[in-house]
C-alpha cells in the first residue's frame, strides 16, 4: 500500500470544510469594511463633485451657498501646519532622542514612557481644554492662529515621539558601536549615524501625525476657532478657521446647497490626506530598502 | 619587546555577575596577541575594557587598572573619545554605515575635525591600501558599502578603524562570519599590519591563533589560565586545562 493512501479521509474532508467556511467568513468581514467605505465615498462624491470648482478655492465663506468657498479655511489649515510642523518636529524628535539615546533606563524614564503612550490615546477634545487653559487664557494668546497651532502641537507630540522612538530603536546597535569605537561623542553618533538611518521612519511618523491634525476639529472648536472668517490671517495672532471647522459649519446648516459644499470640502480633505499617506508609504518603502 | 598595555588585577562585574576575575596581563607592542577560550569565558569582555566600550553597558563595574603606556585609561585624566581614537575596534559582524565606501572611511577623520577634501582623499586611499581593498574598490568609492561582499565589508571596517590613526587594533572574532578565503585574506592582512600596530584579537578558532599570533592568552571562566608565546602555548602548555582545551577535550 502506498504511504499516501492511509490517511483518514473523513477527518481530512472535515478539516477542509472548516477551512473553506472560515475563508468565506473572512472575505465577508473584509467586504463589510470595504463596502461601508465605498458607500461613504460614493455618497460624498454624488453630493460634492458638482461643487468642486475653482470657486471653492477662491471664495470666502458666505451666507449664500452659491458664493461660499473655502479660501480662508484652506489658507488657515496651511498656516497652521506651517507653524506646527517645525515646533512639533523639534520637540517630538528631541524628546525621542533623549529617551532613546541619552536617558538611563530607570523607573523615571519608564514612567515618562507610560505617560507619553497614554497621552497618544487621549481624546482630542481634552487637548482643546488644555489649549484653552494654557494658550488662550494663561498666555493671553487669544483665539489666534498661534493658539490653534500650539494646541495641535500638543495633540500630535505624543504620536510623533512614540513613532520617532520606534524609528530610533530600529537602528541596529552595531551602527552605534561602530561610531563610538571611532571616538565619536554621543551627539556625533546620533547625528552622524543614528539619525540618517532613522530619518525616513521619523518622517513617516511626522507626516501621519500631521495628517491627523489636519482633520481634527474638536480641539479647535474648543479654543474657539471662528466658523465664519471672511479674511486671511494677517499674522500668527489673527483669528482663523480651518477646513474641518468650515465643513462642520456647513453641515450644521439646514440648506441642501451647504451640504453639497460640505461634501466638496470633504473630498478636498480626503484627497489631501490620501496624498500625505501616500508620501508616508513612499518614505517607508525607501526606508525598508536602505536597511 | 616593549609592553604597551599593562592590565593589573582587573575585575569586571555585570551587575552581580563576576565576569573577569583578577586578570593580570601585559601586551607587547607591534605584535599580535590572541585571546582564546571557550564561549562565555570573558574574551570579548576583556577586549572591550581596552577601549572602554563596556562603559556603554549599564550596570558594569570595574576594579583594577588598565595602563596604556603608563596611563590608567580608567583615570579621570583620560577622555574616552581620545582613548577610542587610539584604540580602534573591529567587530564580529561587519558593520559598515549605510553610506558610500568613501564616507565610511571618512567618518572617523571627520569626527576628529578633518574637513579638507584633499586630506580626506589621502586618508581614504591610504587606509584602503593598508587594508588591501584599494585595488578592488578604487573605481567605486561612491558606491554603497553594502554593495561589497562580507569579506570586503570587514576589510572596509578595518580600513575605517585605521583611518583615525590608532596605535592599537582590537579585533573581536573578526573572521567568524566570513568564508575561508576571506578569512585567509584578513589573517594575511593582520600579519602585515603588526609592523605598525599592536593587535589584540579574540578568536574562537585555536588554529587561527596558532597561525597568526605571537602571544596567546587562554581564558577559562573569566580567569587567565595561561599566557605565553604562541608556539610555546600550543606545543608545550604548562597547565593541564590548557592542554585539554587545545587538544579538543572541551570547548
Ligand atoms: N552585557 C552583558 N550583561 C550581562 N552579562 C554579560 C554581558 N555580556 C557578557 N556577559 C556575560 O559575561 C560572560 C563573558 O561574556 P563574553 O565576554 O561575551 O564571553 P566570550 O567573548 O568569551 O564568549 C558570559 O557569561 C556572558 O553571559
Ligand atoms: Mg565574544
Amino acid at each position: 500500500m502506498s504511504i499516501l493512501q492511509d490517511a483518514n479521509r473523513e477527518q481530512i474532508s472535515r478539516r477542509r470544510k472548516i477551512d473553506w467556511i472560515l475563508h468565506i467568513l473572512f472575505i465577508a468581514a473584509t467586504a463589510v469594511g470595504i463596502l461601508a467605505l465605498m458607500a461613504l465615498l460614493v455618497n460624498i462624491m454624488m453630493d460634492g463633485l458638482s461643487r468642486l470648482s475653482p470657486d471653492l478655492f477662491t471664495n470666502y465663506p458666505s451666507r449664500m451657498a452659491s458664493k461660499a468657498g473655502l479660501k480662508s479655511a484652506i489658507v488657515g489649515s496651511i498656516y497652521m501646519v506651517l507653524i506646527m510642523t517645525p515646533i512639533s518636529f523639534i520637540l517630538g524628535v528631541g524628546a525621542a532622542i533623549y529617551l532613546e539615546e541619552y536617558a538611563n533606563k530607570n523607573w523615571l524614564t519608564r514612567l515618562i514612557q507610560l505617560n507619553i503612550s497614554t497621552l497618544a490615546g487621549v481624546p482630542s477634545i481634552v487637548y482643546g481644554i488644555l489649549g484653552l487653559t494654557i494658550f488662550v487664557r494663561g498666555m493671553h494668546l487669544e483665539r489666534s492662529l498661534l493658539s490653534g497651532a500650539l494646541t495641535m502641537t500638543l495633540l500630535v507630540l505624543p504620536i510623533i515621539i512614540v513613532s520617532a522612538q520606534e524609528a530610533l530603536r530600529a537602528v541596529p546597535r552595531q551602527r552605534r558601536d561602530a561610531s563610538f569605537a571611532l571616538g565619536a561623542t554621543r551627539w556625533q553618533t546620533v547625528s552622524g549615524s543614528v539619525l540618517p538611518s532613522a530619518m525616513p521612519g521619523i518622517m513617516t511618523g511626522v507626516i501621519l501625525a500631521l495628517s491627523r491634525a489636519i482633520g481634527e476639529t474638536a480641539p479647535l472648536v474648543m479654543i474657539g476657532a471662528l466658523t465664519f472668517v471672511a479674511f486671511l490671517p494677517n499674522g500668527i495672532m489673527d483669528s482663523f478657521t480651518v477646513m474641518p471647522i468650515q465643513i462642520f459649519n456647513w453641515i450644521s446648516r439646514p440648506q441642501e446647497a451647504f451640504h453639497e459644499l460640505a461634501a466638496a470640502g470633504i473630498i478636498l480633505l480626503l484627497g489631501l490626506l490620501l496624498i500625505m499617506n501616500f508620501a508616508a508609504i513612499l518614505l517607508r518603502n525607501k526606508y525598508s530598502k536602505n536597511l | 619587546m616593549n609592553t604597551l598595555i599593562d592590565i593589573k588585577k582587573l575585575n569586571l562585574y555585570y551587575g552581580t555577575y563576576h565576569a573577569l576575575k583578577d586578570v593580570s596581563l601585559t601586551i607587547p607592542e607591534k605584535a599580535v596577541t590572541a585571546f582564546i577560550g571557550p564561549s562565555g569565558c570573558g574574551k570579548s569582555t576583556l577586549l572591550r575594557t581596552l577601549n572602554r566600550m563596556n562603559d556603554m553597558i549599564a550596570g558594569t563595574k570595574i576594579v583594577g587598572s588598565v595602563e596604556i603606556t603608563g596611563t590608567d585609561i580608567y583615570s579621570n585624566e583620560v577622555d574616552v573619545e581620545t582613548l577610542r581614537k587610539k584604540v580602534g575596534m573591529v567587530f564580529q559582524q561587519p558593520n559598515p554605515f549605510p553610506k558610500s565606501i568613501y564616507d565610511n572611511i571618512a567618518y572617523g577623520p571627520r569626527l576628529h575635525g578633518i574637513r579638507s577634501k584633499q586630506k580626506l582623499d589621502e586618508i581614504v586611499e591610504q587606509s584602503l591600501r593598508q587594508s588591501v581593498l584599494w585595488d578592488e574598490v578604487k573605481d567605486y568609492l561612491k558606491r554603497s558599502a553594502f554593495s561589497l561582499s562580507g569579506g570586503q565589508q570587514q576589510r572596509l571596517c578595518i580600513a575605517r578603524a585605521l583611518a583615525v590613526n590608532p596605535d592599537i587594533l582590537l579585533m573581536d572574532e573578526a573572521t567568524s562570519a566570513l568564508d575561508p578565503i576571506s578569512t585567509l585574506k584578513i589573517e594575511e592582512l593582520v600579519q602585515e599590519l603588526k609592523d605598525r600596530y599592536t593587535i589584540v584579537m579574540v578568536t574562537h578558532n585555536m588554529h587561527q591563533a596558532a597561525r597568526v599570533s605571537d602571544q596567546t592568552v587562554f581564558f577559562l571562566n573569566g580567569e587567565v589560565v595561561e599566557f605565553s608565546q604562541t608556539e610555546q602555548l600550543f606545543s608545550n602548555p604548562t597547565d593541564q586545562r590548557t592542554e585539554d582545551y587545545i587538544t579538543g577535550r572541551f570547548g
